[in-house]
């Protein structure tokens, strides 16, 4: 079976993110990027499906600027045994992504797609679930576990109060959460390795693929700033504060 | 201007984050009408027909949507959606799960999590995080929305009389089954409709000091939740976590015990109304964003607190 990896290119998770004077969005020049997080764990899933035998070839995508290379061969440098860019300097917003990457789809004929449950950029939330409305297949979202059977994938779900398990007909989405394996680090020889393995580029033109955002940001500001309270001495002092002051008890 | 919103429920009972959801629907533009997809579900149609401002309820009632499979849903809510200029979901994970399905099926570019309303096609909604605030206007021609429930005000649960209208099932559309739920049993208020919040983070040291707070959360009437840092070490289940890739609270009181404030956790937290911090190190982020802070001994200031509030 073969298993196709979708990774997105963000401020790395460790940055303190700044929004830009001028309102038009957060500062990324200069900034460290890496592979969204979500997407790792993705990576890291099929390539256990590979070590399982399970999976015969993993195949990770990404989507955007020039550097999104960078991204995959750092996917490479976990175990995925090629990369697909498709290269455009355009924003793209998650229903052209899932676009792009259902004609990627189409070509590659994948039994299954893993994607992170969201990009901690935008923090959308969608493109797995498009991408499954797209292709008509089945969808596991925020998944915690996933085991296929002749067919079938079995996927346990997190969801608000606990966890769900459902049963996809194959071929499926699925989309990761953080609980689903802790991700590998690339060794130096895997690293090295990598970058012999080919990346295949094209762009959405070739794809046949409509990319216009339909959302438009007007501004970017900060969140209102908290202010900092008051440090009281002693737990007394606090229940009195709590129901004379504040009133919350 | 019509406005759907899709219901969530559980156990014949709707989910408080629906209200909230009906609330910004009608700030995206009335009548608003709600579309409840269920199987033996009858109640829950009355229960979304009293909701106040609610005009009308549609009732979908069938076998395939006994459990909310996105793959059976979504093509119900397509055929219905044609009479609306926005549809709204929760941003919670029946929301999350179903809302881009729907959209990717209409070609819309859906709208995630907003937490305000500033006219008919713009929106503000948190991006990295909840570190910077995004104002985004949509040029589809519906709107396709999933609602934080902490941004808007729950509309009453009583005051409405809207007809309730049966429509037509969509049919099982044999993609996937579901096979179970194990979710977590408590007798306290849900996490993220609970008016007071107790939390525990890594210097708790173990689950088993978990009942600590569970004492101050039963004086309070509080739910109980976590850091990622104590679940990931295995204190809590993973849905007792407060944070950005958890839930996201926003009650009267939230008191924090043993938790530092990585920025994680504080998007999950930073809009409560009144913050609590209880730490051993002065340092921590948590009392930059506190309103009342102790610092000290969890272990000796926790069973204090539990006595003052008698």
């Amino acid at each position: 079976m073969k298993v196709l990896v979708a990774v997105k290119r963000v401020v790395d998770y460790n940055v303190k993110i700044r929004v830009k004077a001028d309102q038009t969005g957060v500062e990324t020049q200069n900034v460290k990027m890496s592979m969204n997080p979500f997407d790792e764990i993705g990576v890291e899933e099929a390539i256990r499906l590979k070590e399982a035998g399970t999976a015969t070839e993993v195949v990770a995508v990404s989507l955007g600027v020039q550097q999104c290379q960078e991204t995959l061969r750092t996917a490479l440098a976990m175990g995925a045994d090629r990369g697909i860019h498709v290269k455009t300097d355009e924003e793209l917003q998650p229903l052209a992504v899932a676009k792009l990457l259902k004609a990627v789809v189409d070509k590659e004929a994948p039994e299954l797609v893993i994607l992170g449950k969201q990009a901690i950029d935008d923090d959308a939330n969608q493109t797995g679930q498009m991408l499954s409305a797209l292709l008509g297949w089945s969808q596991g979202t925020f998944a915690s576990e996933i085991a296929p059977e002749n067919g079938t994938l079995h996927v346990t779900r997190e969801i608000d109060g606990g966890l769900e398990k459902v049963d996809l007909k194959m071929p499926a989405v699925v989309t990761t959460d953080l609980r689903l394996n802790e991700p590998r680090y690339a060794s130096l020889p895997n690293i090295m390795k990598a970058k012999k393995k080919p990346i295949d580029t094209m762009e959405p033109g070739d794809l046949g693929v409509d990319i216009a955002p339909r959302l438009t940001t007007l501004k970017v500001e900060e969140p209102p700033k908290r202010e900092a309270g008051i440090k009281v001495e002693t737990v007394s002092d606090l229940v009195d504060k709590l129901k004379n002051e504040a009133k919350v008890i | 201007m019509a406005s759907l919103v899709i219901a969530e429920h559980k156990d014949g009972a709707l989910i408080p984050a629906t209200l909230h959801a009906v609330t910004a629907a009608a700030e995206v533009g009335g009548p608003v009408h709600v579309l409840v997809a269920g199987s033996g579900s009858q109640a829950i149609a009355d229960a979304a027909a009293k909701i106040a401002g609610v005009e009308k309820v549609l009732h979908a009632d069938s076998a395939e949507y006994a459990n909310p499979l996105a793959e059976n849903l979504a093509p119900l809510v397509v055929k219905t959606a044609d009479a609306y200029d926005a549809v709204l979901a929760t941003a919670t994970t029946f929301g999350k799960n179903l809302m881009p399905r729907i959209a990717a099926l209409m070609d819309l570019q859906q709208i995630s999590e907003i937490v305000e309303v500033v006219g008919a096609d713009t929106f503000v909604r948190p991006i990295y995080a909840g570190n910077a605030m995004a104002t985004v206007q949509s040029s589809d021609p519906k709107k396709l929305i999933t609602v934080r429930a902490t941004g808007f005000d729950a509309a009453a649960a009583e005051g409405g009389s809207a007809a309730v209208e049966a429509v037509d099932a969509a049919g099982d559309q044999g993609l996937s089954s579901f096979i179970g739920q194990e979710l977590s049993k408590s007798e306290r208020p849900e996490l993220t409709s609970a008016k007071i919040v107790i939390s525990g983070g890594r210097g708790m040291q173990s689950g088993e000091n978990f009942p600590m707070l569970e004492k101050i959360a039963d004086k309070l009437g509080a739910a109980v939740g976590a850091s990622r840092a104590a679940v990931d070490a295995g204190f809590v289940p993973n849905d007792y976590q407060v944070g950005q890739t958890g839930k996201i609270v926003a009650p009267e009181l939230y008191i924090a015990v043993g938790i530092s404030g990585a920025i994680q956790h504080l998007a999950g937290m930073k809009d409560s109304k009144v913050i609590v911090a209880i730490n051993k190190d002065e340092e921590a982020p948590i009392f930059q964003v506190a309103d009342y802070g102790i610092v000290g001994d969890l272990f000796k200031i926790v069973p204090e607190l539990e006595q003052e509030l008698g």
